[in-house]
């Protein structure tokens, strides 16, 4: 205990003397662990893309069970990653959110607005002392029919909602987000069939990196024209012609770097 | 529901009616408000604003409607804050109807629900004292809607400019004063469009149909 959090990590209600919750700092880690998720806002829609570690042989991993991606109304759809449990309660608020707006206004809830609201109950539970807080992060996607637009938020364990062009979290965060940023999504937007096609490409490239021998599985939505602006998985051909182009493509990057060790060696 | 009016309470025997136009709309409605037989008010205002480009035309027991508007006025703006945007005329109509609805056994309201908003345009609801709510080409309501259905039926058409709208809504509303009881007073008109809202009135003397004119 002394050498971490000296006493001041036992309970999210309580701030170290230098300003940190270590509580929720934790609870950050935990999504760290899990699978990488990734977003990306294109000019005509918006991908989610997730790697599911499968941790056993055994295990079914097929839309029915071990389900990474849900759709929470026909306009939004949720990535998260983390705790698969806690996703779940998220998953679940989303839904109720996203419903109960309905009831009240008459319309679909705008996705900022859903995303602010989950934003607030997911802060709530790093405010109490009997709370644990949320070990799983969660990748909105969602299109607004008022305005036609469509919008990516990433909702952390903190409860800090931001808006994204492109996004990435859980284990491969940081290698994902360096590839994002190669795309330069906030000045020349994508289209969402070559969306897919790099979220495929960042999946399977950092499953490489990693010496992670476990095999992955990976889901894949959108919403876009193709989907009738509505929260679909990926269809299969698209997503398999999408996966064939990624395979190729980091296989050639390969190459391309042993050629390049091989002129090093040369010169 | 089976509910008889409380002794002396105040009701807007009513001629209210939502006419859309090319970019926008226009609400109208007499100005008297009665206690039986007594014309407790006859320059009352009928037309209320909801939010920006909302409005709101009321029927029945003045106190249920004042109180329904304030509800849903509240409710709109605190809408717009959420969502950093201006309410459509869809929400505020759905707000009214949930209202209205649920309490239906207490209230005696019939309202239209009418304005502009950037998604849909100009658009007419009108939400009944069951509590249902319709989307309609147009719009009539209260006591005075009777007397002027058929003239409506003749006169409307889809397409009309401001002006035409205006003046359509104006001779409708003369010719319900006219033959009903419950209606009277003065006109009054607002029309929404993008541009905003125009308040118009016009004196009991000046009607485009009335009694001084015609008879």
């Amino acid at each position: 205990m002394a050498s971490s959090g000296s006493g001041y990590d036992l309970s999210a209600s309580t701030f170290s003397p230098d300003g940190r919750i270590f509580q929720v700092e934790y609870a950050t880690k935990a999504v760290e662990n899990a699978g990488t998720v990734v977003g990306i806002k294109c000019s005509n829609g918006v991908v989610l893309g997730c790697a599911k570690p499968i941790h056993h042989k055994m295990v079914v991993a097929t839309s029915g069970s071990y389900k990474r991606i849900h759709t929470c109304d026909t306009h939004i759809g949720v990535a998260s990653t983390g705790f698969l449990p806690d996703s779940r309660v998220l998953v679940q608020r989303t839904t109720e959110e996203a419903a109960d707006w309905l009831e009240q206004y008459g319309g679909k809830i705008p996705p900022h607005v859903l995303a602010d609201r989950l934003g607030s109950y997911v802060h709530y539970f790093t405010l109490h002392g009997a709370l644990r807080p949320f070990g799983a992060a969660a990748v909105i996607a969602g299109h607004d029919p008022d305005t036609k637009e469509c919008s990516l938020h990433l909702l952390e364990p903190n409860g800090a909602p931001y808006r994204f062009y492109g996004v990435a979290t859980g284990k491969g965060k940081q290698a994902a987000k360096t590839e994002l940023e190669k795309l330069n999504l906030h000045k020349t937007p994508i289209a969402a069939d070559e969306a897919v096609k790099q979220i495929l490409r960042i999946l399977h490239l950092l499953h490489q990196e990693s010496k992670d021998s476990k095999p992955i599985e990976v889901e894949v939505s959108w919403i876009c024209e193709a989907s009738g602006w509505k929260h679909k998985g990926v269809p299969k051909d698209v997503l398999k012609t999408s996966e064939d182009w990624a395979k190729e493509q980091l296989e050639e990057e390969e190459e391309d770097d042993d050629d390049d060790e091989e002129m090093e060696e040369e010169s | 529901m089976s509910q008889k009016n409380r002794e002396g309470e105040v009701l807007t025997g009513t001629t209210i009616l939502a006419l859309p136009f090319e970019g926008g709309v226009v609400v109208c409605a007499d100005s008297r408000t009665s206690t039986g037989t007594y014309v407790a008010n006859r320059v009352s205002d009928k037309l209320v604003q909801l939010s920006d480009y909302i409005y709101c035309c009321r029927s029945g027991s003045a106190a249920d409607t004042q109180a329904l508007t304030d509800y849903v006025h509240y409710y709109l703006s605190q809408w717009s804050l959420d969502t950093g945007r201006i309410p459509t005329v869809k929400t505020a109509a759905h707000l009214m109807r949930r209202l209205i609805y649920q309490n239906k056994d207490q209230l005696q309201a019939g309202v239209i629900v009418a304005g502009w908003d950037p998604v849909h345009g100009g658009s007419v609801y009108t939400i009944t004292l069951g509590g249902s709510c319709l989307e309609l080409p147009f719009a009539t309501g209260g006591s005075g809607s009777i007397f002027i259905a058929g003239l409506l039926d003749a006169e409307f058409s889809n397409g009309m400019d401001m002006a035409e709208a205006r003046n359509l809504a104006k001779k409708a509303c003369s010719h319900a004063m006219c033959r009903d009881g419950s209606s009277g007073g003065v006109i009054r008109t607002v029309v929404i469009s993008a541009d905003g809202v125009d308040r118009d009135y016009t004196p009991g003397n000046d009607l485009p149909f009335g009694p001084v004119a015609v008879w």
